[in-house]
Parts: structure tokens; sequence; C-alpha cells
């Protein structure tokens, strides 16, 4: 009897942090892991996984989409729902980019995303503007490793 | 020692205030994640879905399990985030997913992940007709029925 009594406690409360956690992760802020090097040297400078940085994404800006250039977002992959990218916003709605061949407009609702490291990024270059939509969060600092702690401007 | 004795009786007032504060923390909490992540209900009003939903503003529940296994099909009614104002949802009947052939658009061929999503009223809405197929991460819930106006209660057809 005790140990059932135990282990409803223990699933009680593992219930409610799990939920208190999702909502803060939702709505406030949340710790991701940075893959690749398409942000570097922002991000990554180094190419060893063990070394890769985690970073603090704030929630709070989704609830307006007010962005300016150059803010480093998490947004969700326009051709792989599953996926999740980290770029920095160059074209706002209603800009004019200059890609390699012509001169596009941005949208409205939408985004010109591209990674700081131009040589190996997958962004707006390849799959075009992404609408505002798919943000997911943006990046404030870097949390992990200890001595990259840092804001990013 | 009068004080000590306001200390204790101000400490025991505080636990009572934080656990009722708790609660509704944690009730709030539950409510952002049912809202989100299972099931919602959302006003819908436009001509645009005419004649399943109704211009003048319907109430519909909206699950919000089916979006993240992947299994929205052709003909769902879906709650998309707008690509245009990312502060708006609207909401749209799916008719092409990826690799689907299509007489509505001129290059019915969708590229990966996007979906084209159309307005039953195809005089009065703005959809891929005109903003194009839609990413299928933009697509945030599944409508499953309407429950207002009481007379139109039931699934959508």
């Amino acid at each position: 009897m005790g140990i059932q009594n135990l282990l409803w406690q223990v699933t009680k409360k593992a219930f409610t942090g799990g939920i208190i956690g999702v909502t803060i992760s939702d709505r406030c802020c949340s710790v991701v892991p940075v893959r690749g090097d398409s942000m570097s040297p922002t991000l990554n400078p180094q190419r060893n996984s063990y070394l890769d940085d985690y970073v603090l994404v704030e929630k709070f800006c989704l609830q307006d989409y007010k962005f300016v250039r150059g803010d480093v977002v998490v947004f969700s992959s326009p051709t792989h729902f599953k996926d999740k990218y980290i770029k920095r916003i160059v074209g706002l709605p209603g800009e004019w980019i200059s890609s390699s061949r012509d001169v596009i407009r941005v949208p409205e609702g939408h985004c010109w995303v591209e990674g700081d490291n131009k040589a190996s990024s997958l962004d707006s270059r390849t799959f075009g503007p992404i609408p505002l939509g798919l943000i997911r969060g943006r990046v404030t600092s870097v949390v992990w490793p200890p001595q990259r702690v840092s804001k990013i401007s | 020692m009068r004080w000590l004795r306001y200390l204790n009786q101000w400490r025991g007032t505080a636990k009572e205030a934080f656990d009722q504060v708790s609660i509704v923390a944690k009730f709030l909490c539950l409510l952002h994640v049912t809202d989100r992540y299972i099931i919602s209900s959302t006003h819908v009003q436009g001509p645009s879905m005419l004649p399943t939903l109704n211009l003048t503003g319907d109430v519909i529940l909206a699950e919000h399990v089916s979006h993240r296994f992947g299994k929205i099909g052709l003909g769902d009614v879906v709650l998309v985030r707008s690509p245009t104002d990312p502060m708006k949802m609207v909401t749209k009947r799916v008719l092409g997913l990826e690799g689907h052939r299509l007489s509505f658009f001129a290059d019915p061929l969708v590229g990966d992940d996007s979906v084209n999503v159309v307005g039953d009223n195809v005089h009065a809405s703005t959809d891929s007709r005109n903003f194009g197929p839609v990413p299928y991460d933009l697509i945030e819930g599944k409508a499953l029925l309407r429950v207002w106006p009481l007379r139109c209660f039931g699934s959508l057809r």
C-alpha cells in the first residue's frame, strides 16, 4: 500500500512538473543545442560536436512577431517540417534582397534568413523567404559551454 | 517578543497564499497544454468557407494532435497560420498535398512538405490560389466539430 501511494505521489509530481515545464518552454524560454556550422563564428565556431553551443531561445517575441534585421531566430524548415534551423534575419517584409542572380522583394508576412557562414548554410538563398509563422523563437544568448556565455547581437 | 509572533503569523498566511497561487498557476499551465496540444475551441467567421461554415461566425472544436504526426489528409478542414500575417489564423480545406496533382493550380505538384489550402467558397477566399502552397508546419490544428450555433451542432460537411 505504501509503495502504491508513493508511486502515485511521484507520478503526480512528475506530471505537474512536466506541464509547468512545457508551458514555460512554450511561452517563456528554452535551451536548445546548436548543430552544424552554418552560423559560424557566432555559434559553433569549432567543428567538434563535443563543444556544441547551447543557446537560450526566448518565446516572448511570438506574442506580436515584431522582429528586426539581425535577430537570430529558430524556425521550422519549410521543406521538412520536423526540422528546426537557426539563422539570422536579414530581410523584413517589404524589403529588397539581392541574391545571386536577381533582386527579390520579401513578401508581406515573410522574412529572409541567412546563416552567418555563407559558404555552408542552407537558408533563404535556397528555399526562399519563409513565413514569419514558422518562427519558433529568438536566440538571445549562449549558455554553454561556460567560456562562451555571451549575448548574441 | 511580539514581533516574533507577528512573524510566525505572517509566515502561516504567506504559505497559504503561496499554495493558492500555485494551484492557480498549475491550472493555467494545464489550460495552456490542453489548448495547444490536445483540443481547443475557436471562433471562426468570414465568407471563405461557405457553405460549410456560416458567415456570421461559428465556434468549432479543433484538435492539435493529428498535425504533429503528419496525419493531415486531403479534404481536412484545418486551422492554419496565415502566411501573409502571422498574427491571424485562417480556416481552410486541404486540397493538395506534396506530390498530388490538382486541376485547380497551374503548377499542380507542390514541393516537399507544403500543402495547398483552399476555402470552400472559391469566390470569396484568399488561399493557396493567392499565396501559394503553405509549409506544413504552419498548420496548427484540424477542425473536429462545430459546437455553436446549436442547430448546426456536429461534424462539418
